[in-house]
């Protein structure tokens, strides 16, 4: 796209993801122009990574289609993929922001048709199931990808094998030529729906991630329920592919530690509740779920799917902050060490797998944000000070889907009331 | 009017815990405390405490003086400093524990012939006389603790290990008679006695 489409009232969305799709199309669905930045190849962020949605065990598939052909219906968005912010300067109302647009070596000729992906054999750790599987390198994201279109990597490009990729494609949409873009532009309002990524669980030494082969985390267990992931729906133990049926879930794996995440991430308990409905979707009766927590945060409206979960037989919970994970050798079974508070009981509690609910760390720790932005202790976005610029979603308070769409909703409005204040400034 | 939180807080709000925040080094951490357990999980010591870390700090809350302060809990910790370094709340759980043990030593409710107890006294007692420690009194008095007959026989058990300290030069024999003490002594008294003063300011013992 050309960069003179953009003036100052026009809103910049930064992150693609259900916050950042609902807060781009509430703006545009009012009428106002709307440039959306992705930074990886496809829209739908760690929403689309979800089997189900708590607590109505439904998938994000849907929601995402209805918020994919909202989008597609309205002009007023233009979305940017590979794209991320790279400097933001001016002021509330007239800011000029500079965006690099990572090549994608496919245009939009693209058919999906897949080609270029059979003519490849070289694989790269696959990005939508955490890395757990390989992916061609010629590869489209995933199945509910937007832009429905492939990505060459870039590890490729140059080699003979994308040349093969490039002769297989009859669409001729293949051009590895493409170059990294930079493009400034201006906006009136920017909103960040940054989003988060889950705390490294390496760095709790004691429960052993990566070092003890069925220790995975919750956003990878995730994928392993997913038909669409590595196991293809089947819950495997990393370490031998069995089934595993006895499965423990420890929370505030990284959470409301002064060591690690000062901050509750809110959204572990009840996506550790829906999870244990995964092993008993998957396992039946003979499923074993145990909930190892400090105290149980179903907020809200949620208490009734809680309750549910502690109505289930096969689910059970122990009051108890787990010490240190120990590996049996002989049976790769992690060993759970730690004092039950209730009785003051120890354990040794030996688990087929171990699932850890990692803590939401927001995507912008790290990265250098433009000065005017405000951030809490925990690096959620709380605005800007001159109230330009908003977090919206995850970015802004570690949110579920649900209320990360109401998030990036209030953030749209308050961009709007940005647009409108500079539109009637510029009319005078 | 009182709503059934202010009744639930005035029931931990007793006397027992303001007295361990008050005069308990460290003692106001206790009430930061969230219950999960990860210290009495993480103590290597395990089954040997009867009350771990966080059902001490629980026992506190809900006013358990007596059973605190006569519990051999807190005398069995080694500093290891696992639960510190685990604790979700940076809790100096370590030193929390040693102040209780020191209070309830100094309150004399402490249990009567726990060796960790007796231990420290008799290091303590021999250190203060001389400012420094006379070893072999201090191995002579923790051989006799248990009586003269155990003793003779803890000393004999351990003639071969005195006579190759004595040998190597490690070990004088001639410091039973009193041995040889700091150069001012009475500077290190007075500032012994300065400490004492101040602790038992801080821990309400004073006068």
């Amino acid at each position: 796209m050309s960069a003179s489409i953009a003036t100052s009232q026009t809103i910049l969305v930064v992150g693609g993801g259900i916050a950042g799709m609902t807060a781009a199309l509430e703006a545009a669905e009012c009428g106002r122009q709307v440039i959306l930045a992705e930074k990886q190849p496809m829209l739908g962020g760690r929403t689309a990574l979800l089997y189900r949605y708590f607590p109505k065990m439904c998938h994000p598939v849907c929601g995402l289609e209805i918020n994919l052909r909202r989008l597609r219906g309205n002009p007023n968005v233009r979305v940017m993929t590979m794209t991320e912010v790279t400097a933001v300067s001016g002021r509330r109302g007239d800011y000029t922001v500079t965006l690099k647009t990572r090549p994608r070596y496919v245009n939009e000729n693209c058919t999906a048709c897949g080609d270029c992906g059979n003519a490849v054999s070289t694989t790269i750790p696959n990005p939508a199931n955490y890395g757990l599987d390989k992916i061609k390198a010629a590869y489209l994201p995933h199945g509910m990808a937007y832009p429905q279109r492939y990505v060459i990597d870039p590890s490729i490009v140059g080699t003979a094998e994308g040349e093969q990729a490039k002769a297989a494609c009859k669409a001729g949409a293949i051009d590895l030529g493409m170059q990294e873009e930079t493009v400034t532009l201006k906006a009136g309002s920017i909103v960040w729906a940054t989003g988060w990524r889950p705390y490294d669980a390496a760095k709790i030494q004691p429960y052993g991630y990566g070092r003890i082969a069925n220790v995975v985390t919750s956003v990878e267990f995730e994928r392993m329920a997913d038909p669409h992931g590595p196991t293809g729906g089947k819950l495997l133990r990393p370490s031998d592919g069995q089934e595993a049926k006895n499965i423990a879930f420890i929370q505030c794996a990284g959470s409301r530690d002064e060591n690690h995440l000062r901050h509750c991430s809110r959204i572990c308990c009840m996506a550790s509740l829906k999870q244990t409905q995964y092993v008993r979707e998957a396992c039946g009766e003979d499923g074993r779920s145990t909930i190892y927590y400090i105290d149980i945060r179903a907020i809200d409206r949620f208490e009734d799917f809680y309750q549910s979960v502690q109505n289930d037989p096969t689910v059970r919970f122990i009051k108890s902050k787990v010490a240190r994970i120990a590996l049996d050798e002989q049976s790769g079974n992690p060993i759970l060490h730690g004092v039950d508070t209730e009785g003051a009981h120890r354990y040794a509690n030996a688990h087929d797998l171990v699932v850890l609910a990692v803590g939401m760390v927001p995507e912008v720790t790290g990265v250098a944000l433009p000065e005017d932005i405000l951030l809490d202790s925990s690096n959620f976005i709380e605005g800007s000070q001159s109230g330009g610029m908003f977090g919206a979603g995850s970015a802004a308070s570690p949110l579920d889907v649900n209320r990360s769409v109401q998030s990036a909703t209030a953030a749209s409005l308050r961009a709007i009331q940005v647009i409108h204040q500079t539109a009637s400034t510029e009319a005078v | 009017m009182t709503t059934a939180n202010q009744t639930a807080r005035a029931k931990y709000e007793n006397d027992f815990l303001k007295e361990v925040e008050a005069n308990v080094e460290e003692g106001h951490w206790v009430r930061m405390c969230m219950q999960c357990g990860v210290c009495a999980g993480s103590c290597p010591l395990g089954d040997a405490w009867a009350h771990p870390p966080q059902k001490l700090f629980m026992m506190i809350r809900a006013g358990k003086r007596e059973e605190v302060l006569s519990s051999d809990a807190m005398w069995m910790c080694t500093s290891c400093y696992n639960c510190i370094v685990r604790c979700p709340r940076k809790l100096p759980i370590t030193h929390i524990v040693h102040g209780l043990a020191n209070y309830a030593h100094r309150l004399g409710l402490a249990p009567k012939g726990q060796p960790t107890r007796q231990t420290a006294a008799l290091f303590w007692n021999n250190l203060v006389k001389k400012g420094r420690v006379n070893e072999l009194k201090f191995s002579l008095a923790l051989y006799f603790k248990d009586g003269f007959g155990q003793g003779i026989k803890n000393a004999l058990g351990m003639q071969a290990v005195g006579l190759g300290l004595v040998k190597a030069k490690r070990l004088n024999p001639m410091e039973i008679l009193g041995g040889h003490g700091i150069e001012n002594l009475s500077g290190f008294k007075a500032m012994i006695d300065k400490a004492r003063e101040i602790e038992d300011r801080k821990k309400g013992l004073a006068g």
